[in-house]
């Protein structure tokens, strides 16, 4: 493959950057796991600058880096620091390349990795921008899909927020490489907006006993209160859609969710065979060792 | 037979092959408008072979700069330039659709971050020609526009 400078969307990616990115997820899971000790990236530092709430992919970057040897510096919270001053994300972004190796960046503005790519000597990896691009969750999703189910002529369901879900837009775009059908389930206010159906791809609509009943995958997302402009429109869609075990009783298919869950699957899911999304969490660590020993080495 | 007469001019430009009613729209983007002193001739809806009904400009005195001709061509992409001197076309040629354009769109993404004020984003566009029509893409959000004209910075 390509030398992967900055990984800003999941477009900048052919189909085999990805398999190859999979590869060598699979090649450090026993390092994650923590089986395995490695030191490529001794010496390097990690800027992580997250200007919006994140737990998974902060903790599985910085996870994925320590696991490589190296070490990892934070933003922290947005009070104490420039950026409560009125600095500009360019300035803060030129400051922080002086300290690091490596940025990773969550941005509430959506373009914001793209534009950070065009000032930044150092790589940067694009860790969600509004409700635009988030590829690294799409990449640990394919990860996920290729350990627990198949990538290559996979049906999976697609349920909840289809309109302001970015991990569900970046991975239909993935998706799309590898023949997928796709089964859409979503309130009629948050369907998936049309230009992101402009992909080589069958789209179904349906409703979610359909879905459990014909797709191999159920990605079930979060209806996100903070993407709403106003609250009642929220509440109208609010848990509209809720997985439980007795739905899934005949069902072989894996459950997967980008997490935190709210009440979209019934915690006595979590106990069948069917509950990846635990597992799901941790893939983003070999996934994360990956793109980082890519862009630094 | 209707003849169409508009006056030749000595020095300038002929901006012909404009999609009918556009026309206003590249005046617009040659910077003319309400107190202008540049002799203007404009034809709007006027009968053409090739694309049934077009609109023609002529600036007198005027030379198009490579920005406004992509501009133009962005909303014209069949649109056909004549340089004019001492009443001779010196040169004739059809705009070309440029591939990237910088700082002549906005992106129409309230949240895209060519938009924040603070933040020193020259709007940047990939463009290209689909069915006739001109698509761009904001290299930084993504975001797709088909009816460019209503974007022109």
């Amino acid at each position: 493959m390509s030398r992967i400078r900055h990984l800003i969307s999941i477009d900048d990616l052919s189909k085999s950057d990805i398999e190859y990115l999979l590869d060598r997820a699979d090649d450090f899971l026993d390092v994650a796991r923590g089986k395995r000790r490695l030191r490529t990236l001794e010496g390097k530092i990690l800027a992580n600058l997250f200007f919006e709430p994140s737990t998974r992919t902060r903790m599985s970057f910085e996870s994925a880096m320590k696991r490589l040897g190296g070490e990892v510096i934070n933003l922290g919270t947005l009070e104490a620091t420039s950026v409560a001053k009125g600095e500009s994300l360019a300035d803060t972004l030129r400051v922080v390349e002086q300290y690091a190796d490596c940025i990773v960046l969550r941005h509430y503005r959506e373009g914001s990795a793209r534009f950070a790519s065009q000032i930044c000597d150092v790589p940067v990896i694009n860790a969600g921008d509004g409700a635009g691009q988030h590829p690294t969750q799409t990449l640990l999703d394919l990860y996920t899909i290729r350990k627990e189910a198949r990538l290559n002529n996979l049906k999976i369901a697609l349920i909840g927020d289809l309109k302001y879900s970015r991990t569900v837009h970046s991975l239909i775009k993935a998706l799309a490489l590898f023949n997928a059908e796709i089964y859409l389930v979503s309130p009629e206010t948050l369907r998936l907006p049309e230009e992101i159906m402009d992909v080589d791809v069958t789209f179904v609509e349906c409703d979610l006993k359909e879905a459990i009943e014909n797709a191999d995958v159920l990605y079930v997302t979060r209806i996100q209160r903070e993407r709403f402009p106003d609250e009642e429109e929220y509440r109208k869609v609010a848990g509209s859609y809720r997985l439980t075990a007795e739905m899934l009783e005949n069902s072989d298919a894996i459950v997967m969710h980008p997490l935190p869950r709210v009440d979209e699957i019934s915690y006595d899911v979590d106990g069948l065979k069917n509950a990846v999304y635990f597992r799901q969490a941790f893939y983003g660590v070999p996934v994360r060792m990956a793109i980082l020993s890519e862009v630094m080495s | 037979m209707n003849v169409l007469t508009i006056s030749k001019i000595r020095d300038g430009t002929v901006i012909d092959h404009i999609p009918a009613g556009k026309a206003l729209e590249v005046l617009k983007i040659l910077g003319i408008k309400s107190g202008s002193r540049e002799r203007v001739s404009m034809a709007m809806n006027v009968e053409s072979k090739k694309m049934g009904r077009k609109d023609i400009v002529k600036v007198e005195g005027k030379f198009i700069s490579d920005e406004e001709l992509n501009r133009i061509a962005l909303i014209a992409p069949k649109a056909t330039i004549n340089i004019v001197k001492d009443f001779e076309i010196s040169r004739k040629f059809r705009v070309s659709i440029p591939q990237r354009v910088e700082g002549i769109l906005r992106c129409p993404n309230q949240n895209c971050i060519s938009n924040d004020p603070k933040e020193p984003a020259t709007s940047e566009f990939r463009v290209e020609e689909l069915n006739g029509d001109v698509v761009a893409w904001c290299v930084f959000c993504g975001k797709k526009v088909y009816d460019v004209e209503k974007y022109l910075v």
